[in-house]
């Protein structure tokens, strides 16, 4: 087995779940405000992810940990040429943070306010960065020998734009979705209302990015030689079909899994385009960053492999687990009796 | 300033700052897990309200080391890109096995605790806090692994231009980061269990809660006497391994200018860079740090001016910190003999003054462990991988000098402003007590 292809696949896996589950918590939280409409709402919001929004932050830190092992030459470019926006990116996630810790703390309308807002920002920017990030990453970097020729700017090019309004929309929806499936009453019809009236906005701009890719990037040539990958993004955009016919069944949940795999499909799409690429150059394939010519050593590959191979199951069983745990839906009742919440 | 020298600032300004909250997470778990584990065994509701008073105070810091944690991942690729694809075949892995191994446990069982207190059995719920404890432990002993091979660097082979990893279990098993662990979290549990002392010592200076306060001051003191010793018995194998791994740090460490055998101990000593001496050295004890240093008198400890001159480390805040280090461990090892004994023997409420003591020394084990770090990252340099790797060639080549300004003005203003919320935050919680947070709808988490 070529070890270098096991690790793409779970580079990709690791970000397509992290988006998949981090998605909702930064849509929620994008929503905060809006759905929100007073502070029992927004304390109902974010006690519905309270217990899990940190191990879901995980899979960030370990898709990150795992492009350092696997594919260091990836890592360190990556994140040294994309600095700025990586910066703008770590502190949203910091005040993300601590805001949900902080916001409780104190009931001063002032305060509270105060970390709303920062809860709305900090959800927001991830979202349009990473979106922007993969959306150039997808298109290739401008790097040759001499290194990086971009600049931020450079990376808010239409197709990077495009790409962040996809991701904000992409996790908008999933977080309505996931509201709408986590409270009850009045919030999550809202919730549920949202869903649908953000639903056309990013199918348009689903399409437009489908469409887009084709010129902006070489992501489909892959498809084109083996078509049997297709199935991959048809069932991205069939999901997304499901998504808005689930919730015309008043299915929220159902619309809800069915948005769970609209987003694993789209990281998909893009990652298989992008094989064996991790990063292609914009200037000259040469200097693409590949899964071969950026990899660490077959050793390291191997005691890498055997430890995710015995961990991430174990991993997975206990996600499960406590998403089970905290499955009933949660309360403005229960949320003020609970001295432990948010 | 260049893009270097702002880049170990950031790096200093980042690390040190996550690492404020650090040493409080892998001891106040610990301490949680045994107060929760003793309400499980006797059944009694004041261990319960210990378990979520101190609990909450963990919450509060524990956010704060999580958010700055993934800061220091990404600086690695961010600012230290050379570095990070030279030895990334050997370094990114267990930073990949942390995330893997101790991140997830560490998240997960986190919200079980702070969430789960109707939803599952108190034993299941006291066993989570275990767990919590366990992978914070767990994640500091891979990060010091990590650490321990840029201090002694093992199991690698250089090829294709690069370190490569050869022996993983050479990488875990390294003599350096295990000691270097075994020294640092029972560090953390020092200033875990001087915060509880301190807090508990407030309160029963205003005689408030005092069965409450009382029976946790005698569970942190236990623990701070095991701690304080723990950190002395360690620390000194750590030192004696320095020596032999790293002679130059060792030689800053005590301000050895020049090679000898049996060398003494100053008492008293300061050291003058620039002449490449002592300006003071005074009581001498002969022979004490050769026994120190390799258990032998008669040992010979290499001087500093046996080494290249580009190959020091700076001396005087090395020798400093260690100095400073080592005085205030040792005054911890006495204060908390002193404190167990009279929590033992109900006599603390007959020495207030010693109380005042102890909520106002709440500071100095953060501080020594700050100098612990000072000791061993800035005794390492030149050199980011120990006599492999010099700081200078690490720092990603693409960096412009506007980023690294611009981020460390970020870095500088965000964790100024969160330090001081949290620390708002702390006190205000660590002050009100256990009864506010226990009340009704006017409860910390309430409303």
């Amino acid at each position: 087995m070529d070890l270098h292809i096991v690790w793409f696949v779970l580079w990709g896996v690791l970000w397509a779940v992290y988006f998949m589950l981090d998605g909702f918590v930064l849509g929620a939280g994008m929503l905060h405000r809006v759905l929100g409409r007073n502070d029992s709402d927004r304390r109902v919001i974010i006690n519905s992810f309270g217990p899990v929004w940190d191990g879901n932050e995980v899979w960030l830190i370990t898709a990150g940990g795992a492009t350092f092992a696997a594919f260091p030459t990836t890592y360190a470019l990556m994140f040294s040429y994309l600095y700025t926006p990586l910066l703008l990116l770590l502190f949203a996630l910091i005040v993300r943070g601590v805001s949900f810790e902080f916001r409780s703390k104190e009931e001063g309308a002032a305060w509270r306010g105060c970390w709303d807002w920062a809860i709305v920002l900090s959800s927001f920017i991830p979202a349009l960065l990473f979106g922007v990030a993969f959306g150039n990453i997808f298109s290739g970097l401008p790097m040759d020998q001499a290194g990086y020729h971009g600049s931020l700017l450079a990376l808010l090019n239409p197709y990077g734009i495009v790409s962040g309004l996809l991701f904000v929309m992409l996790f908008a929806e999933h977080g309505a979705l996931y509201v709408a499936v986590k409270s009850t009453g009045d919030l999550s019809h809202r919730a549920e209302n949202l869903a649908k009236t953000l639903w056309v906005p990013l199918l348009l701009v689903a399409v437009l990015f489908l469409g887009y890719t084709n010129f902006a990037t070489k992501l489909y040539d892959n498809y084109l030689k083996a078509p049997v990958f297709l199935v991959v993004p048809l069932l991205a955009v069939g999901a997304l079909v499901g998504v808005r016919m689930f919730l015309g069944a008043g299915n929220a949940l159902s619309a809800f899994a069915a948005s769970c795999v609209t987003i694993l499909g789209v990281v998909g799409t893009g990652v298989i385009g992008l094989f064996p690429n991790l990063i292609p150059s914009s200037l000259d394939a040469l200097y693409s960053l590949t899964i071969y010519n950026s990899s660490s050593s077959e050793y390291t590959l191997k005691i890498m492999t055997t430890v995710a191979f015995i961990f991430v199951p174990i991993v997975i069983l206990y996600k499960i687990w406590v998403y089970r745990l905290f499955r009933e839906r949660v309360t403005a009742e229960a949320v003020a009796a609970d001295h432990e919440a948010y | 300033m260049d893009v270097l020298t702002l880049s170990r600032l950031q790096f200093a300004v980042t690390s040190m700052f996550h690492f404020i909250f650090v040493p409080l997470t892998l001891g106040l778990s610990v301490f949680v897990a045994m107060v929760e584990t003793r309400y499980v065994l006797s059944g009694n509701e004041m261990y319960k309200r210990m378990a979520k008073f101190w609990g909450k105070l963990f919450l509060i810091n524990f956010a704060l080391g999580v958010v700055t944690g993934i800061t220091l991942e990404f600086q690695f690729g961010m600012n230290w890109a050379e570095y990070s694809r030279y030895v990334g075949d050997i370094f990114g892995a267990p930073l990949a096995i942390e995330a893997t191994v101790a991140f997830f446990m560490e998240s997960v069982f986190i919200g079980v605790w702070a969430f789960g207190w109707n939803k599952v059995g108190r034993r299941f719920h006291a066993f989570s806090i275990w767990m919590v404890a366990l992978a914070t432990n767990l994640s500091g002993l891979w990060i010091l692994l990590a650490n321990g091979w840029m201090q002694h660097p093992v199991g690698y082979v250089l090829r294709n231009g690069r370190a490569e990893m050869v022996d993983f279990l050479a990488l875990i098993t390294n003599p350096f980061g295990l000691l270097k662990f075994g020294h640092q979290i029972v560090s953390g549990y020092t200033v875990a269990a001087f915060f509880v002392m301190g807090i508990s010592a407030y309160h029963l200076l205003k005689a408030r809660n005092r069965e409450f306060f009382k029976a946790s001051f005698t569970m942190a003191a236990g623990f701070a006497l095991f701690a304080t010793i723990m950190v002395a018995v360690v620390g000194d194998f750590h030192a004696a391994d320095v020596a032999k791994t790293q002679p130059a740090k060792f030689a800053a460490m005590e301000a050895v200018w020049n090679t000898c055998n049996n060398a003494p101990m100053h008492l008293i000593a300061f050291p003058d860079a620039k002449n490449e001496c002592n300006l003071v050295s005074a009581l001498p004890v002969p022979g004490l740090l050769s026994f120190l240093a390799f258990h032998d008198s008669n040992a010979e400890i290499r001087g500093i001016t046996s080494f290249p001159k580009d190959e020091r480390p700076p001396v005087l805040p090395v020798f400093l910190s260690f100095r400073l280090m080592v005085g205030l461990g040792t005054f911890f090892i006495v204060v908390a003999a002193a404190a167990f004994f009279l929590a033992k023997n109900g006599l603390l409420e007959k020495y207030p003054l010693f109380l005042k003591l102890l909520v106002l020394i709440i500071p100095l084990p953060y501080i020594a462990n700050q100098l612990g770090w000072i000791v061993s990252e800035l005794g390492r340099q030149p050199w980011i991988v120990y006599g492999l790797m010099k700081t200078s060639d690490a720092v990603s080549k693409s960096l412009e000098m506007s980023q690294v300004v611009g981020s460390l003005a970020g870095f500088t203003l965000l964790y100024g402003l969160l330090g001081f919320v949290d620390i708002y935050l702390l006190v205000k919680f660590a002050r009100k007590g256990p009864e506010e947070t226990h009340v009704g709808a006017t409860g910390a988490f309430g409303n």
